[in-house]
């Protein structure tokens, strides 16, 4: 029997599919492990209802726990509490503006898609603060399109939710 | 839980599904046909979040029935009679301003819907509504930007959605029809009474509709049925094609 350190280890090496930079640990996506005589119990909260990548971030759990030779696990997925970017790392915020990606800025619920006050973004390149919003909606259900007015450079934003 | 009040939750979820569905797919029909790349995109960003909201509505409601029906055997193998969408949401998307009124009038709707579910007694559904309020707040936020811009902007562009809300409104009080059922639910706290939702919506709508100088229309004729299954014409075809594989090929997987 594996212990929960080791599960937690090996869904770290699960990456994220279309943000193959930070892995399911890094978002915050996996809620809880836990290993009993019945075998591991692995709960996932989705990012977004829409998501496309729930499913293969799913699939792809199931198949790193099988590689590891866990045979005995169960994958549940929870809804509530609902997951919030509050919940990505230190580590996976950091990776995010490494990778070009500007990471969501405020750790609370979004305030800038309910008000007309869109926060300051920083621009993941030249880090300067003049920065627009082009389109809230982006490539991928959790980004927002932005441009940056010094190093006129479009980049994507982690929008906070 | 009673047969009573499991039946009427298990409708209740796929009036719930089914219209997330529909309108999901009227929206995805936009893909590749926005007016500019970042509407395309939005577009079918909120499409997806509403096939979720919709495959978590089925997935229950399957639960709930007790049958090991799926969330893709009520999605693909029910008939137009027995789906209970609103209206609204399977009308055609027309030209984009008309999409937006629809958008509009669904999404503050949805979101009173959605805010009152918080505290359904239900823990299912407080769960997905606790999920699907942080979206559709930005979803009501896309949609009332939107009206705002195009009946304040250019004399066509008024014209447009204001002819679109003058046509689609009669389809409007089709979104608050309550079924008999529906009092068992209300009286365990499971749903919200509509008469509530039905306020905030006035409110919400009259509030964007002044911003936009659009006038709220005050006829008194109705279309209702959505929920009994009473359909217009478009809701056929659109089954037609989102239900086309898995009728043809019965058992298909990927």
């Amino acid at each position: 029997m594996n212990t929960k350190e080791e599960i937690w280890d090996y869904l770290e090496e699960v990456k994220d599919p279309e943000i193959p930079v930070l892995s399911v640990l890094d978002l915050g996506i996996v809620r809880s492990v836990e290993v009993n005589a019945d075998g591991a119990l692995v709960t996932i909260t989705p990012t977004y209802t829409g998501c496309p990548a729930t499913h293969v971030i799913e699939q792809d759990i199931r198949s790193k726990l099988t590689e590891k030779g866990i045979e005995n696990f169960t994958i549940k997925t929870t809804l509530s509490p609902a997951w919030t970017t509050d919940w990505i790392s230190e580590e996976g915020r950091r990776k995010l503006k490494e990778y070009g990606i500007a990471p969501p800025e405020e750790a609370s619920l979004d305030k800038s898609s309910v008000s007309d006050h869109p926060k300051v973004v920083h621009c993941p390149r030249c880090h300067s603060t003049n920065t627009e919003m082009k389109s809230f909606f982006g490539s991928t259900p959790c980004k927002s399109l932005y441009v940056c007015n010094d190093c006129k450079e479009p980049f994507d934003y982690f929008k906070c939710l | 839980m009673n047969e009573n009040l499991k039946k009427a939750l298990f409708e209740y979820l796929l009036w719930m599904g089914d219209t997330t569905l529909v309108l999901g797919h009227r929206l995805s029909e936009w893909c590749g046909h926005g007016p500019i790349l970042e509407e395309d995109i939005a577009l079918t960003n909120i499409s997806l979040d509403l096939l979720g909201e919709a495959r978590y509505y089925y997935t229950y409601a399957g639960e709930v029935e007790g049958e090991d029906r799926t969330e893709d055997d009520l999605a693909y193998l029910r008939d137009v009679m027995d789906y209970h969408n609103s209206l609204l949401v399977e009308q055609p998307n027309g030209d984009f301003g008309f999409t937006m009124v629809r958008q509009f009038l669904f999404t503050a709707f949805w979101y009173h819907m959605q805010d009152a579910l918080l505290s359904s007694s239900d823990e299912r559904i407080r769960g997905i509504a606790e999920k699907a309020i942080k979206e559709v707040t930005y979803h009501l936020r896309h949609s009332s930007d939107w009206i705002k811009r195009l009946g304040d902007g250019t004399e066509e562009s008024h014209k447009k959605v204001q002819e679109a809300v003058e046509t689609i409104w009669m389809l409007t009080e089709d979104l608050f029809l309550s079924m008999p059922n529906d009092k068992l639910l209300i009286d365990e706290k499971i749903v919200p009474e509509m008469s509530g939702i039905h306020k905030k919506w006035q409110e919400t709508v009259k509030t964007v509709f002044e911003e936009a100088t659009l006038k709220m229309p005050t006829e008194s004729f109705n279309m209702k049925g959505g929920r009994e299954g009473k359909h217009s014409e478009h809701l056929g075809y659109i089954l037609a094609e989102l239900q086309f594989l898995p009728r043809a090929y019965p058992g298909a997987k990927w």
